[in-house]
């Protein structure tokens, strides 16, 4: 049995702003154990990024509220004061974010920026620290590291600052890795070798990883659990096989059915979920994926709150308002 | 539907089409380099057909859209369209060509003037060709509900709007004017997954209703199969292969094309672990200084001498499948004795007499069946 490294009760994060009050998460469950590896799945607006820098405390503000917990082994992060969450970011939970030509300061060297965390977290002396970041290039398939670790981030190219952000994120040996759409902003043969360095990685650096991202072919291939989130909800918890093979949720079958598929032939028409994604301000009660659910089975004006969560793995089923586990 | 055509040829033709960014340094601004975005392409398009134009960061797809419509002039080479060809001519003579090609940009975000509202985004196309106004309205009106968008829109700003909602408001403006050709940079790179399919949907029927001809520039090998009849794969600034859209994912000719197939993520995890990932190593070269012979050499697993020294010249495999490489994949021994170099395709730095001896490797399929 695994040890469980994050667990996450009944977080919801919520935003004010000119407009009124944001509910970016609205309730969310899940778990995380060593050495496994954790797919958050959603479209814009899911909640999912949002949920993802909780995790670090990197959402605090003071137009922001947060109720539920997110434990780090037993800890609440949403307690913990400036001091002890910069313990945690880098030593045992870094972060990989999205756009790496965004991420990455461009005045900095890739070495400088990738010394810093080791010299804060372990302190080390600035050539240890400078030894161990090129080190860590060659670890993530960078040529020539012992030059490159001296360019600056635009020197590199988008797979290259990729690469150097994991490099970074791994520094000082983190227990969990969260990495925020790693591969959106890259060329598809490049995505293929991020994938296939994560999953590697986090054998050789014995992480656990929590992946976020839309595209649910990167999740197929590396996730060993997956979340799927809609409107800052979990609608649907299951392991790999069991997400893509027995779908449960309508989001789900309707986010399976809209991916063009290489491995079948080709359709007619794409199956699409009609309509948008809702508003997460002043959101109508109940269900959230109601108004684009096929299964259109209601009874009065407002579906009751589906449950969620309860059980190991499956989600219950909302029929009509009443909950129905599944077979 | 409306009949249209020039006669039997093609409605858009490239003809050894390059185009190069100089790039200057120094007090004297001289020129130093260049980028060879696109670096002698020819290809035809039949009216009616789409043509998946695909490729990654560099390779010159977005660059050869624009070249197409106009928004670059060619370095060299031609673009001809209706049999007339329109590479050189100046903004005046261009105006009316406008109303015949059109353009659907990538960031729905960017491509609206924001200080616009919907109605005056997509009326500007009418109001510059001599609609006017009642005819602009009622003209904006049809459009907003070809789109399936609402009329209450008309008087909203672009912000108002959902990404998905501003793309449809982009292929209104680009369809304003009734266009022939429409190119398409990229639709839905920039949209959910769920919004993809319904745009995809939107532009599949919008085609049959208007009888247009698209090309569609992707980097989703996935999308791109959706739409398409034929698929063109671009690699820094070359055409390296053209098929019929079905056979390029069956028999995958040129290794490139291989590799790309072979990265596109699978959502089925027991297909997913099954199949045979071809992981490129390195990273795409700059277009400023292109390896030399076959520009995919130091990145291609089969790659040989040959590869390193000649570049190689497009060869027609059969069934309007053309490709570019020493060590064709999928081509037996038969087939090779039969093929002809497509000495009016092939670039000009390429050796026409190089035409391959040795097959490849046979029966590569980068892409399971499933059951």
């Amino acid at each position: 049995m695994s040890e469980r490294l994050i667990e996450v009760k009944g977080l919801k994060v919520q935003f004010a702003t000119e407009d009124g009050i944001v509910k970016a998460v609205d309730g969310v469950d899940f778990e995380l154990q060593r050495g496994q590896v954790l797919g958050i799945v959603g479209e814009s607006g899911s909640g999912k990024s949002v949920t993802a820098m909780t995790l670090l405390g990197l959402t605090r503000d003071k137009n922001t509220r947060f109720e539920g917990e997110v434990l780090y082994k037993g800890r609440d992060v949403l307690q913990m004061n400036e001091g002890e969450l910069q313990d945690v970011r880098g030593n045992e939970m870094s972060m990989i974010f999205q756009d790496p030509m965004t991420s990455l300061n461009p005045v900095y060297t890739i070495g400088a920026q990738i010394c810093e965390a080791i010299q804060i977290h372990e302190r080390a002396d600035k050539n240890a620290a400078k030894r161990r970041a090129v080190e860590l290039l060659k670890q993530v398939g960078i040529p020539n590291a012992e030059s490159r670790v001296d360019n600056y981030p635009h020197e590199f190219s988008g797979g290259m600052r990729q690469r150097a952000m994991i490099a970074m994120a791994l520094a000082c040996n983190p227990d969990v890795l969260i990495a925020d759409e790693p591969t959106t902003a890259l060329d598809v043969t490049i995505q293929a070798q991020i994938i296939e360095l994560i999953d590697r990685l986090k054998d050789d650096f014995n992480s656990a990883v929590i992946l976020i991202t839309h595209d649910l072919g990167v999740v197929a291939d590396v996730a060993d659990e997956i979340v799927v989130m809609y409107a800052g909800r979990v609608v649907e918890r299951a392991n790999t096989r069991q997400l893509f093979y027995d779908p449960q949720h309508p989001y789900t079958w309707g986010l399976l059915g809209s991916i063009p598929r290489l491995d079948r032939p080709k359709q007619e028409r794409l199956h699409s979920i009609k309509g948008t994604p809702p508003s997460l301000i002043n959101a109508p009660r109940g269900c959230k994926f109601r108004p684009r659910c096929l299964r259109q089975v209601h009874r009065g004006a407002s579906a009751r709150e589906p449950g969620g969560g309860a059980g190991p793995s499956r989600p219950l089923l909302v029929v009509g308002g009443r909950e129905t586990p599944p077979a | 539907m409306s009949e249209r055509g020039n006669g039997d040829g093609p409605l858009l033709e490239v003809d050894h089409v390059k185009k190069y960014f100089p790039i200057r340094k120094g007090l004297l601004q001289r020129e130093v380099g260049a980028v060879h975005a696109v670096d002698d392409v020819t290809f035809a398009v039949r009216e009616g057909e789409t043509l998946g134009l695909v490729g990654e960061s560099g390779c010159g797809k977005s660059t050869l859209g624009r070249t197409i419509v106009r928004l670059l002039e060619p370095t060299e080479g031609s673009v001809i369209f209706e049999g007339r060809d329109i590479s050189k001519l100046r903004t005046r003579s261009l105006r009316p060509l406008r109303r015949d090609m059109q353009m659907i940009f990538q960031d729905p975000y960017a491509s609206l003037n924001p200080r616009k509202r919907v109605g005056s985004i997509i009326g500007t196309p009418l109001k510059i060709h001599g609609y006017d106004k009642s005819k602009r309205r009622q003209r904006v009106q049809e459009l907003l509900e070809t789109v399936g968008l609402s009329p209450e829109h008309y008087n909203r700003f672009p912000h108002e709007f959902s990404g998905g909602q501003r793309q449809r408001i982009g292929v209104a403006r680009a369809l304003a004017l009734n266009p022939k050709l429409v190119v398409a940079d990229e639709p839905v790179s920039a949209l959910d997954v769920s919004i993809q399919s319904q745009m995809l949907n939107l532009l599949d029927d919008l085609q049959k209703e208007l009888s247009l001809t698209y090309i569609f520039i992707a980097h989703d090998l996935g999308v791109v199969r959706h739409v398409s009849d034929r698929i063109a794969v671009m690699y820094l600034g070359k055409l390296v292969e053209l098929s019929p859209a079905e056979d390029l994912y069956q028999r995958p000719i040129m290794p490139y094309t291989e590799a790309l197939l072979s990265a596109v993520p699978i959502p089925d995890p027991d297909l997913a672990h099954q199949r045979e990932r071809i992981v490129l190593q390195g990273d795409v070269p700059s277009p400023i200084n292109p390896p030399s012979g076959c520009r995919f050499h130091p990145r291609c697993r089969y790659m040989t001498d040959i590869c390193k020294e000649v570049e190689p010249p497009l060869v027609d495999y059969g069934r309007g499948h053309l490709a570019a490489c020493h060590h064709p994949l999928n081509v037996d021994r038969e087939t090779l004795e039969q093929v002809r170099v497509l000495k009016a395709h092939t670039p000009g730095s390429a050796d026409e007499a190089a035409k391959p001896q040795v097959p490849g490797k046979q029966g590569v399929g980068p892409i399971p069946r499933s059951g």
